[in-house]
């Protein structure tokens, strides 16, 4: 499994670890300040195309962050799962967006330069941070005015690959020269309105610009890691799990879990269709196998006491999924032992086992229904009271890696 | 019989103060190109080793909620929107992003130290007073606390952060802001030229 992200309560303890978001917050104060941006009027500048430092930082640093980010999980050293992406909210994004831009020019500051300039002694910035803490507070007291606007046009986890069909390096070859194109926008427009000399900028940032473009067509052949890709590196690892039996829990075990408040279970059942019609167990989701990749940033977004446990007829799908969601660094999760079958088989009643089919294949159901009613079964919840039932529990729930809100949380 | 009265008086505490955190000569921007390498390795720094990004307001919106539960703990537990960070016995300050504010303030103002620019002054446009400064700060201020919280982020987190791990979301929050900004820009002219 990619190293990277680290998690850092457990090497620092719960307050330590912000020790390191503190240095890393001391880092992006000190760059703000020597970029000029604790300067209202240098930031307003921008507007009147006299000075476009704010668009060269802002899209310069993305770039840079971006080229370094995929190539690190490119090669395996970051798990580009485990990273906060901003999930998407358009039309609340676009409508907060507006105002901020209306804020920029009016008061001349975005919130982190404002702390910036206040804390170098500029009052225009000092007002600028109560400024915004009294919008922030405004804001907690209307929002839920328009709460249904708020949580509107969610799309989740959603990147701009998946909106253009595009692989990976492609559309971070194609943000590298839009910003280089803004980039030589920005310095004709500085001279003309800012009567910038156009001598005096440094001749090193053309071989800046051909390293970054460079490194974009090198992420281009790199390409992302696929399942595939991350399941061939975590299989001798991960591989004996399966081998021991270490993931492949007891339906008693499973039974427990449901009721055990503590656990968010979460049962991913994930036959074809017709079985799954035929008998599910109360509250599992139905995901085919083809689905999953569809689910896996939900699955990131569940709290760390979720646990996971797939079930198919017998085990072979289930350990198919296993192994995808495990490359995909989903966390706690389990195969239903013996699927489906062996759960009919220890909880179903007389009327659901009597039509046995001794000839199903290698994970097919090996039972015959008379219709197909899901979960209105008595074995699809089973009354835990009811049965004796011994067995080794194996879930133990891991430290979760994903982190579930971002910089602005 | 007359004394000797010292004429010089032993500069005070806040003077001596003063004099050593403003005394370094002033230096030069740094070339922006070189600003916006140095703020993307921090970039990438901070989601290589945390899987965050940056931020900034959600800091700013934590020490706010801290104090309104100081305030009025009853009102934090009644309002959705602020359970989530200050409900019960929760402390709004126990958040990575309150950490990372405070370091940025502590860098904001060890480089301006560093690089004379610590001076207590106002920013503006050559035509406009000073108070009137002051409340457009505040105005163009509560607008963007406003607008960060209803975008779910700020310049830092949102576009910034977004941006560079490609979130279409952050993408289109990126150009709205420009384009509001540009929008108003003409009518604020004399304002800031």
């Amino acid at each position: 499994m990619a190293p990277f992200p680290v998690q850092l309560s457990p090497i620092f303890g719960h307050w330590g670890a912000y020790l390191v978001y503190a240095v890393i917050g001391f880092a992006f104060g000190y760059v703000l300040e020597i970029a000029g941006f604790g300067n209202s009027k240098k930031l307003a500048a921008q507007f009147y195309f006299k000075d476009m430092t704010v668009l060269k930082v802002m899209f310069g640093a993305i770039i840079v962050a971006m080229v370094l980010i995929f190539g690190a999980t490119a090669v395996g050293l970051l798990d580009y799962n485990l990273i906060w992406v901003n999930p998407t909210y358009l039309w609340p994004g676009i409508v907060g967006g507006l105002i901020m831009g209306f804020g920029f020019i009016i008061g001349g500051f975005c919130p982190g330069t404002s702390l910036v300039g206040a804390a170098t002694g500029k009052l225009d910035g000092v007002f600028f941070v109560l400024g915004v803490l009294f919008g922030i507070f405004l804001f907690g007291e209307t929002v839920d005015s328009f709460a249904i606007f708020w949580n509107s046009s969610y799309m989740g986890r959603y990147t701009l690959p998946e909106l253009f069909g595009l692989p990976t390096g492609v559309v971070v070859l194609g943000v590298v020269l839009m910003a280089l194109f803004m980039f030589w926008g920005a310095e004709k427009l500085e001279q003309k309105f800012g009567g910038v000399d156009a001598k005096a900028a440094p001749k090193w940032r053309y071989a800046a610009a051909v390293a970054i473009a460079l490194g974009g067509i090198v992420l281009i052949f790199l390409g992302q890691p696929t399942a595939t890709d991350r399941w061939a590196k975590l299989e001798a690892e991960k591989g004996q799990l399966l081998a021991d039996r270490a993931v492949q829990i007891h339906p008693g075990e499973l039974l427990s879990l449901i009721e055990d408040t503590n656990i968010k279970t979460v049962m991913l059942d994930v036959r074809n269709e017709s079985d799954y019609n035929l008998f599910h167990i109360l509250d599992a989701q139905h995901v085919p196998l083809a689905d999953l990749p569809n689910v896996v940033d939900d699955l990131h977004f569940e709290p760390a006491n979720a646990v996971f446990i797939l079930m198919s007829n017998d085990e072979a799908a289930a350990t198919e999924a296993w192994k995808y969601l495990v490359a995909e660094a989903v966390p706690n999760v389990y195969i239903l032992e013996g699927g489906i079958n062996n759960w009919i088989a220890l909880f179903g009643d007389d009327n659901l086992t009597k039509g046995f089919n001794a000839g199903a294949g290698n994970d097919e159901l090996c039972y015959i229904f008379d219709s197909a009613i899901g979960d209105r079964y008595p074995a699809s919840e089973p009354d835990p009271e009811a049965y004796e039932l011994e067995f080794t529990p194996k879930v133990q729930l891991e430290l979760k890696r994903a982190p579930t809100s971002g910089g602005c949380g | 019989m007359t004394t000797l009265t010292p004429t010089e008086t032993k500069p005070s505490f806040w003077q001596t103060l003063k004099h050593a955190l403003t005394a370094r000569k002033e230096k030069a921007y740094i070339n922006p190109y070189l600003a916006a390498i140095l703020l993307g390795v921090v970039l990438f720094g901070a989601f290589f080793v945390t899987g965050n990004g940056l931020g900034a307001s959600g800091g700013l919106n934590r020490i706010l909620v801290y104090v309104q539960d100081l305030i009025a703990p009853e009102h934090t537990d009644r309002v959705p929107y602020l359970i989530a960070m200050a409900g019960g016995s929760k402390n709004a300050l126990d958040n990575w992003v309150v950490f990372m504010t405070f370091g940025t303030i502590a860098g904001g103002f060890v480089a301006g130290f560093l690089n004379g620019r610590l001076k207590i002054e106002t920013n503006r446009g050559p035509r406009v007073p000073i108070k009137m400064r002051w409340v457009m700060a505040f105005i163009g201020g509560s607008l963007m606390g406003y607008g960060a919280r209803f975008a779910r982020g700020c310049t830092s987190g949102q576009a910034l952060s977004g941006g560079a791990v490609l979130s279409v979301g952050s993408w289109a929050f990126m150009f709205a802001v420009f384009a509001g900004a540009y929008a108003l820009a003409y009518f604020l002219r004399k304002f800031w030229n």
